[in-house]
């Protein structure tokens, strides 16, 4: 048998992207009108509000605390609720507890596989949760006995069909939210393991997460490939809100203390802040002189400075009413990765390719 | 960045955006108005032309961004390290030294970005060409690549040592300064650009390959969709004025900067910086006396109360002499509803029906009849949020009402001039008397004991 008339696959064919070409008009229309939208109720700018607002003397930070220990890059770190404790997780596919009080090592574990991208401390600092290439996310309990082999207890819990890029426990111990490079984030019960609800939007690899300090407690935000920093409703799996601002990847998203706005960090080395309630882009953080990407934002407990961890090496303190940058600190021989604030904001900890983590106060 | 845009093609998309800021970084330094002077410099007995030393680098960096000698010099670091500026004095050190060493532009012939990739290929003549006019006099690690270049694409051998051929010749016409010129700018290139080389395709990039994702905008029709319909529901959404939220910001950043230790330093001291673990102490979760600081937090927000353990027990307290505790019970026990494990969900609806909901039940909550008429259809289904509208009218009941009074009780009034303030402890005087570091019991270690004890009773 011959094979079917080309003409016919051809009208086929041409109906499909006429569809793509009608659907892509639409969606860029609809986008055109809701900026139009949000500019109508942008009345003022953040460094002109903050212009009453005292100014920030001289800064004075220094690492602290080294931690060495890893035997290849750190990729991510996360505190322990007790302000002193930390997990972070390497190429090598090394996990690792430290009291970084003390820069002893408590915990250690080999995981399976390379690069993992992706650590987190549970709320009761009983257990940490861990993935990578992979594409699990894994919970290890914390043992106290030497002798028992932490591996032997580990606990599957997420299956992405790509890599894992970043986890969180939610309030408690029992429930993960994941993101993934298969494009989705994911939200899982510990216990079972079963899936509570999927997170879908993002065109492209999701980087990175973070979850709102909101009373009602029930959303968070996402970064992706996509340029795209979504809002998402844990309940119904919605995108209740979504930025694209951005000119590369959003490495990192963290909320802002009270939860209203949340700050991003991109390849196109900018930091940007937006506020959920007018539902637009306020502020952008950078410089001329600041060329490589930022790979991790955190706030400082005030939500006045923003600090931001470089491809460069780097790290700069941002003024987040002002916009302008107090300070840079050196210190890391490679990128830094990661970077997180304690919990009681007297310090903060950054990761790097240079196989080290440093407490900088 | 992402762990596949490290494979083959992606690094280039985003390593392509820093190239072109640090090469607007370059023009503007030879700018022939504002860029740098250039001159002549002295390397033995040579006299460079347009050449430039570290130092006036550093000087111009530091003037044109308004930065400091150190940022300068990081700066200028990265700009070397890219190949922007070689060095002239020690070609293979690719750092920029505060002094008069001697640097030069790279042509842009040869950046990383119009030339990329670099090919192996072009490395093989690269190290033929050196090959033949040093007679052999390779350095080691070229030479490794060399014999292994050679087996690789011994194929194309005869092509890469005519190639070598002819661009000595052609290089042999040129003036004497100009082909030593040519020579160090190819040097720079090939010090920064040459290709991994080994005998065995690298596992790292088999890996990635079977990984690739497409890493472009999807323009498939699902995602379309998607957008199309999350366009059409953001329109319709309320938003608030900027000078509202902005100055929402300033106001949280003034309530919070004491709080801040970053920003204002804590009492008695950052631990992280006095090796003293006495704020740490002083402001675990249950202690006899707890800091002001900590006690006026309690009042910013209802949220700041509950979260705070010790908060949220004198807040208990509190409801328990005005006899309705129950709310915050309720609370509390849809709060483990809403984060506890999927299989016990069930179980714990059944509790809190019997507890608070069910008529005549021990703590009864009052609950408007709308909100009970839809928890009481949900709970025969029960499943993770069934509790969430009743817990949200409790929430609100609390924080509108038993919170604000709360604040004005004599019961917070006296905690709050009993709080401490601590004493500030300066960092100690001798610098070298560093304090011994005391580690801390673990959070596993607490919850093993408590459930030992447990067992035990």
């Amino acid at each position: 048998m011959r094979s079917p008339p080309i003409p016919e696959m051809a009208t086929q064919e041409v109906q499909l992207s006429e569809t793509l070409a009608h659907l892509k008009t639409e969606s860029d229309t609809l986008k055109g009108k809701l900026e139009e939208e949000r500019a109508k109720l942008h009345d003022v700018e953040l460094h002109q509000v903050a212009e009453k607002v005292e100014g920030l003397g001289q800064f004075v930070m220094k690492t602290r605390r080294t931690l060495k220990g890893h035997g290849n890059k750190v990729l991510c770190m996360d505190w322990c609720k007790d302000k002193r404790r930390i997990v972070s997780s390497s190429q090598d596919g090394k996990v690792i507890v430290w009291d970084a009080f003390t820069t002893n090592k408590e915990h250690a574990v080999t995981m399976p596989c390379t690069w993992v991208m992706a650590c987190a401390y549970a709320p009761s600092g009983c257990a940490v949760a861990c993935g990578g290439l992979d594409n699990k996310c894994s919970v290890y309990p914390l043992s106290l006995d030497k002798n028992e082999n932490l591996a032997a207890k580990k606990k599957s819990v997420a299956m992405h069909t790509n890599y894992l890029s970043a986890c969180s426990f939610t309030n408690s111990d029992m429930q993960i939210l994941t993101s993934s490079g298969d494009g989705t984030c994911a939200l899982w019960d510990v216990e079972s393991g079963q899936l509570l609800q999927s997170f879908h939007g993002h065109a492209a690899d999701v980087l990175c997460l973070d979850l709102a300090p909101s009373e009602t407690g029930n959303t968070f935000v996402s970064g992706g490939c996509d340029k795209k920093a979504n809002v998402w409703d844990m309940r119904s799996g919605q995108c209740i809100q979504s930025f694209e601002t951005h000119e590369s990847d959003i490495n990192s998203v963290r909320y802002y203390p009270s939860g209203d706005a949340f700050a991003s960090g991109s390849d196109d080395a900018t930091c940007r802040l937006y506020d959920l309630r007018a539902d637009r882009e306020v502020a952008i953080y950078s410089k001329e002189s600041i060329i490589f990407g930022v790979s991790s934002v955190d706030f400082s407990l005030s939500g006045r400075l923003l600090f931001g961890g470089y491809n460069d090496y780097t790290i700069n303190v941002w003024d987040v009413l002002k916009g302008t940058r107090v300070s840079i600190l050196f210190g890391h021989e490679n990128r830094v990765s990661t970077l997180r604030v304690s919990p009681d904001g007297t310090a903060f900890c950054t990761g790097s390719w240079d196989h080290t983590l440093r407490t900088w106060a | 960045m992402t762990i596949n845009t490290l494979a083959k093609g992606g690094w280039h998309r985003d390593q392509m955006a820093c190239f072109r800021k640090m090469e607007k970084v370059i023009v503007a330094m030879q700018d022939p108005d504002m860029g740098m002077k250039m001159r002549n410099q002295r390397l033995l007995i040579t006299v460079i032309p347009h050449a430039m030393t570290g130092r006036d680098v550093i000087n111009w960096l530091m003037q044109k961004y308004n930065m400091c000698e150190e940022e300068a010099l990081h700066l200028g670091g990265m700009l070397v390290r890219y190949g922007y500026i070689y060095p002239l004095k020690e070609p293979r050190s690719l750092v920029l030294r505060a002094d008069e060493s001697p640097y030069r532009f790279q042509t842009p012939y040869f950046w990383t970005s119009t030339r990329w990739p670099a090919t192996e290929l072009d490395y093989a003549i690269y190290l033929a060409k050196k090959n033949i006019r040093k007679q052999g006099e390779l350095m080691e690690y070229e030479k490794e690549r060399y014999s292994v270049l050679h087996k690789r694409i011994n194929h194309t051998w005869d092509f890469v040592v005519m190639q070598a051929r002819e661009q000595l010749r052609a290089s042999k016409q040129r003036r004497k300064a100009d082909r030593i010129v040519l020579e160090c700018q190819e040097q720079a290139y090939w010090l920064i650009n040459r290709p991994p080389v080994s005998l065995t395709l690298s596992t790292f990039r088999i890996y990635f390959i079977a990984h690739f994702v497409c890493v472009c905008v999807c323009v498939c029709t699902f995602c379309l969709c998607l957008q199309i319909e999350f366009c059409r529901r953001a329109l319709g959404r309320n938003r608030v004025k900027s000078s509202i939220c902005l100055e929402g910001f300033v106001k949280y950043s003034e309530q919070y900067l004491s709080h801040d230790p970053i920003m204002q330093g804590c009492l008695p001291s950052n631990p992280w910086i006095s090796d003293d673990t006495a704020h740490w102490t002083m402001n675990t979760e249950v202690v006899p006396i707890p800091s002001r600081l900590r006690v006026e937090r309690w009042s910013f927000s209802f949220m700041e109360l509950l979260n705070d353990a010790m908060g949220r027990r004198e807040f208990m307290t509190y409801l328990e002499k005005e006899f309705s505790a129950e709310n915050l019970c309720f609370w509390q026990a849809c709060e483990d509803i809403r984060h506890g494990e999927n299989s016990r969900i069930v179980e714990k609806v059944e509790e809190v029906y019997k507890n608070f909901l069910a008529p005549g039940a021990a703590r009864w909550v009052n609950i408007d009849s709308k909100t009970m008429d839809k928890t009481l259809k949900g709970i025969q289904h029960p499943h993770r949020f069934v509790m969430d509208d009743a817990q949200m009218h409790i929430y609100f009941l609390m924080k509108k009402d038993s919170f604000p009074r709360y604040l004005k009780s004599d019961l917070y009034k006296n905690m709050l001039a009993k709080a401490i303030v601590p004493q500030e402890v300066k960092k100690s005087v001798f610098p070298f008397m560093r304090r011994q570091r005391h580690s801390s019991p673990s959070p596993a270690q607490a919850v093993a004991q408590a459930s030992e004890e447990e067992g035990r009773a």
